[in-house]
């Protein structure tokens, strides 16, 4: 199957288009590496780390070659992927790296002449499906603890991005993992991805994408074998800005909190409820740094927005740019394409947002901003608990009692207060409600690819 | 990367003899000063001391001699290294990760050359201490290099309307006195954890062996550790060490010695600012050894505990209990399998015995294997030194020991193995845990129910089971009773270099 540059249109090359059998083939590598005896299953978890770090520093020296080849699938600006993305990756590697001889089970004192203790173990054969937004650092969040804790891989990469991941198996390869360990299959979702969820020899499935494809997916995961399942899907995350803000911070990390990455992430701010008092200015201020973002070539370092990832895409935004038009959102700018050739969409930012309408409630996943104005904590808190989704949250205050209280009430994963988009491999991230099940990143993220096994010896007499 | 293998008396198995490591010619040796704010210092009182091969008895060089005056200088830089505003101070966790990963990988490209300076400094085999003791270090930081960033506080449910936080902070400025028989290794079990956990670090290596400590001071700086973060001052205990034990402005000190040194560094810390401390002593280490075990590999593993590093390690296997009914067979195979032993040149990749490391240990170890035969002990092998003007001790090994003589309760420090009998378990358990000492012990049994038993009931801080010496980062180690204060190693070390603060946030009751 083709995979295109979404700058031009045109194709960059021709990728193999795994199927059922090839996972099959897949999953059969991954089981032989996992067996009891293989050398992954009898490698000294510090050694696992060093791969793992061996692994990152590969990418660090690739990394020029690697956000360009991310640019030129996906789109993003050049800059950004090798000083954002980038530098993701490295890190994440190296944190889980680190995790590796040190995620401990415990002795634990129980009733009677017996001495019990916990083994950490892994899970087994882990499938992943990544999504297009952030190729890399996405295959890393997976990567770096199912192999950290011992695991091996199937891993389907998005038919929209598949080249940065493919790249990064050769350099798994080259730092010397075992065979088998790590497999990633190109292909489609509804037959390569739909494999993974659905065979009876995967242990676990971790899915990142949308809460569609995510109800799939854990159908699929009941309907086989009960696999463990982990969902990072989609959200239409609140941005609270009470009117005691720092308000140029908040304009700036609104925009960035919605812009960022063409407005492609799961956690894009694209419900900015802003108090009252400060509503009009901070609309005023919000459209002028709009109307400033430079859109255009990924490649040329100037560059804030590239497209979007492809004509779907494209054309979805799009859509809900016309019926935040029809259901009488008031378009303060953009709100079209923004060039000839490629997938490329004006910045658009949408005032008097209502609740109702439909750019309210359904996750665009593209550069369009909504703006809502409220009047007290309470409500705002209600109206932005009012969703299916609850991945992320911001709340923009100086005062430290509101902060505490609105982060409390909010039902989001993740809430920044004074900043947006803020990402550590140290703290973990995840969904409530449909955004997901589970966390990755930071210790937490282990869990998710850990069985915890109890040991139970009887002894003659057992002494405290 | 590290391989996986076994090592026996840190040689690694499988390893053609032509591909072994070499020792490297050194010419002069480079780092000879005080080591402060990354710069090489002499000493305020102009005095050097010179360190010795303990193989030849030449001096290998004349090194700076710190005191008290240079042990405030390096607190003084250690504490602007730890200013709120100091590089240090402000250095994202994950960096500091790095720079310990970055030390262990300059640690692994001089390998040889630490290795020999060791060798040259203490007399342990040139092979051993490549396999062992560079091996265990470059382990120690690149583990203490991953947990930098994974030092965790909480968040803690409590009545009413507070937030409460824990923030693991570091302690501050941690003293660390390091001693002579694992002079490399010992400093990275120090150093690793201290500043993994962000703290800075004023050390004291052994008078007898500060070559490899201050080779590590070129490291740190090369490495991008800012200035001040860690500080080496070789000179003697009763005047640089004491100044640290005693120092108003080092908010933690770390010591591995002697008990009895060990006794003095607590008092002059609690008399001086209660800095925290941490003990690592010695130990009198008891194996058991039933008659269901396997006898030819508990003989060999004893034997290891026993004389491994000229029997200068806090773990020899000092007190060997053996069931009556195998006690001739253990013995006559003790004999037997010391013979393998090789006494030589430590360099020489064939050797497996060097000498011991000066005068004072040497005199002393001839002392107590006097007493063992004055006392009745039953010589069966070894004795005394290995010719006339040496530092070599023959590996002793003495039977019929009972608990009331001096070798079995004094520890030795020396390659000396004792050897007495039991008959039952509980007797054993109890002739085993009599002792001021608590640092490791073994069984040697292949019944589960024995070994899970046995090892409930020694009180001492590491129990091994069918095997000797198994020393791993990952876990902690450290001494019940008069062995030692706290573990080092493993997640349990970093306990020892963090305070713990509790953050407690009033909300409005009213929202």
């Amino acid at each position: 199957f083709p995979t295109i540059n979404p700058s031009t249109g045109e194709i960059i090359c021709q990728v193999a288009e795994a199927d059922k059998a090839d996972v099959d083939k897949a999953v059969k590598a991954a089981c032989n590496a996992f067996r009891l005896g293989s050398p992954w299953r009898r490698m000294d978890a510090s050694d696992r780390g060093r791969l793992l770090y061996k692994l990152a520093d590969a990418i660090e020296r690739d990394s020029a070659y690697l956000a360009e080849l991310e640019t030129l699938d996906n789109g993003k600006p050049y800059v950004i992927a090798y000083l954002a993305d980038l530098p993701l990756v490295v890190k994440c590697l190296r944190y889980y790296a680190g995790w590796a001889d040190k995620w401990e089970g415990k002795t634990i004192p129980v009733d009677g002449d017996y001495f019990t203790y916990t083994r950490h173990e892994p899970v087994g054969v882990c499938g992943q499906i990544i999504p297009w937004n952030f190729p890399l650092v996405m295959q890393a969040w997976k990567l770096g603890p199912a192999l950290a804790t011992g695991n091996t891989v199937v891993m389907k990469v998005a038919e929209q991005t598949p080249l940065t991941a493919l790249y990064v198996a050769s350099l798994i390869k080259e730092v010397g993992f075992p065979e088998g360990v790590v497999n990633i299959l190109p292909g489609m979702g509804p037959t390569a991805g739909a494999a993974i969820a659905n065979h009876m020899d995967v242990d676990k499935v971790a899915f990142t994408g949308s809460t569609e494809v995510g109800h799939l997916i854990q159908k699929a995961a009941g309907s086989s074998n009960l696999k463990k399942v982990t969902l990072e899907l989609g959200g239409k995350s609140p941005n609270i800005i009470l009117s005691d803000a720092n308000l140029e911070n908040a304009v700036e990390q609104s925009h960035i909190g919605l812009f960022f990455n063409q407005g492609q992430c799961c956690c894009a701010g694209s419900r900015v409820f802003v108090q009252s008092d400060v509503y009009d200015e901070f609309v005023e201020r919000s459209v002028a740094r709009a109307e400033r973002r430079v859109v255009g070539d990924p490649f040329d370092f100037k560059t804030e927005q590239g497209p979007q990832v492809d004509q779907e895409q494209f054309n979805k935004i799009l859509g809900y740019i016309s019926s935040g038009k029809r259901e009488g959102a008031k378009l303060m700018c953009g709100g079209g394409v923004a060039a000839d050739r490629g997938y490329f969409i004006q910045p658009t930012v949408f005032g008097d947002v209502q609740d109702s309408m439909i750019i309210a409630r359904e996750e665009i996943f593209g550069p369009v901003m909504q703006i809502f104005k409220f009047k007290t904590l309470e409500e705002v808190i209600t109206r932005a608990n009012d969703t299916k989704y609850g991945l992320a949250a911001s709340v923009f205050t100086t005062d430290i009692d509101k902060a505490n209280f609105v982060s409390s009430g909010l039902r989001a994963g993740t809430v920044w207060i004074n900043c947006y988009n803020v990402f550590a491999s140290q703290a973990p991230f995840g969904g409530y409600k449909a955004s997901g099940n589970g966390r990755e990143l930071g210790e937490y993220g282990l869990e998710a690819y850990t069985e915890v096994k109890t040991v139970t010896v009887k002894v003659p007499q057992k002494t405290s | 990367m590290a391989q996986r293998g076994t090592t026996r008396n840190g040689v690694a198995d499988k390893i053609p003899a032509s591909d072994l490591p070499q020792p490297v010619k050194i010419q002069q040796v480079r780092y000879t000063k005080i080591f402060i704010n990354n710069e090489w210092h002499t000493s305020a009182s102009g005095r050097t001391f010179p360190t010795r091969n303990p193989a030849t008895g030449d001096t290998i060089c004349e090194v700076q001699e710190a005191d008290k005056e240079d042990v405030d200088k390096a607190v003084a830089a250690a504490k602007a290294a730890m200013q709120l505003d100091s590089a240090w101070r402000k250095m994202e966790p994950p960096r500091r990760g790095r720079l310990l990963h970055k030390l262990a990988d300059l640690v692994e490209r001089d390998r040889k050359l630490l290795a020999t300076l060791e060798t040259l400094d203490t007399g342990k085999p040139f092979l051993q201490a490549f396999f062992t003791d560079l091996e265990g270090s470059i382990k120690t930081l690149h583990y203490y290099g991953g947990w930098a960033d994974k030092i965790h506080g909480k968040s803690v449910p409590v009545d009413e309307t507070y937030l409460c936080l824990t923030r693991h902070e570091p302690i501050g400025i941690c003293g660390a006195i390091i001693p002579w028989n694992f002079p490399l290794l010992m400093l990275m079990w120090k150093l690793a954890p201290a500043l993994s956990c962000g703290n800075t670090v004023v050390i004291k290596p052994a008078e007898q062996t500060p070559l490899t400590a201050l080779h590590i001071g070129s490291l740190i700086k090369e490495a991008g550790f800012p200035p001040g973060v860690v500080n080496i001052i070789p000179g003697f205990g009763s005047t640089a060490g004491a100044a640290i034990a005693s120092h108003e402005g080092i908010d933690k000190v770390a010591f591995t010695g002697s008990t009895e040194v060990g006794q003095l560094i607590k008092e002059a810390a609690a008399k001086s600012n209660l800095k925290r401390v941490t003990l690592e002593l010695g130990g009198k280490n008891p194996c058991i050894v039933f008659a269901d075990c396997d006898l030819q590999m508990a003989v060999e593993e004893i034997q290891k505990g026993a004389f491994y590093n000229q029997g200068q390690c806090c773990t020899a296997a000092s007190r060997v209990f053996v069931q009556d009914r195998i006690y001739e067979e253990f013995v006559r195979r003790s004999i037997e399998n010391a013979k393998k032993i090789v006494i030589g040149d430590p360099l020489d990749p064939q050797t497996t015995h060097g000498p011991q490391i000066d005068q004072q240990q040497f005199e002393k170890i001839i002392g107590l294997i006097e007493s063992g035969k004055k006392e009745g002990a039953k010589l069966e092998y070894g004795g005394g030194a290995v010719g006339e003007k040496s530092l070599f001790i023959h590996p002793t090994i003495f039977s019929e020991v009972k608990d009331s003589m001096r070798i079995a309760k004094e520890e030795i420090f020396g390659p000396v193995l004792c050897i007495f009998s039991f008959k039952s378990k509980q007797e054993v358990i109890e002739r085993a845990n009599n002792s001021q000492y608590g640092l490791v012990s073994a069984v040697f049994t292949t019944s589960m129910d024995r070994a899970l038993s046995v090892s409930g009931a020694l009180e001492t801080g590491t129990v091994w089971i069918n095997c000797y010496n198994a020393m791993h980062v990952q876990t902690p180690f450290g001494g019940y009773k008069m062995s030692g204060n706290g573990r080092e190693l493993g997640e349990y070390a970093l306990a020892e270099y963090s305070e713990v603060k509790t953050v407690t946030f009033k909300m409005n009751d009213s929202m």
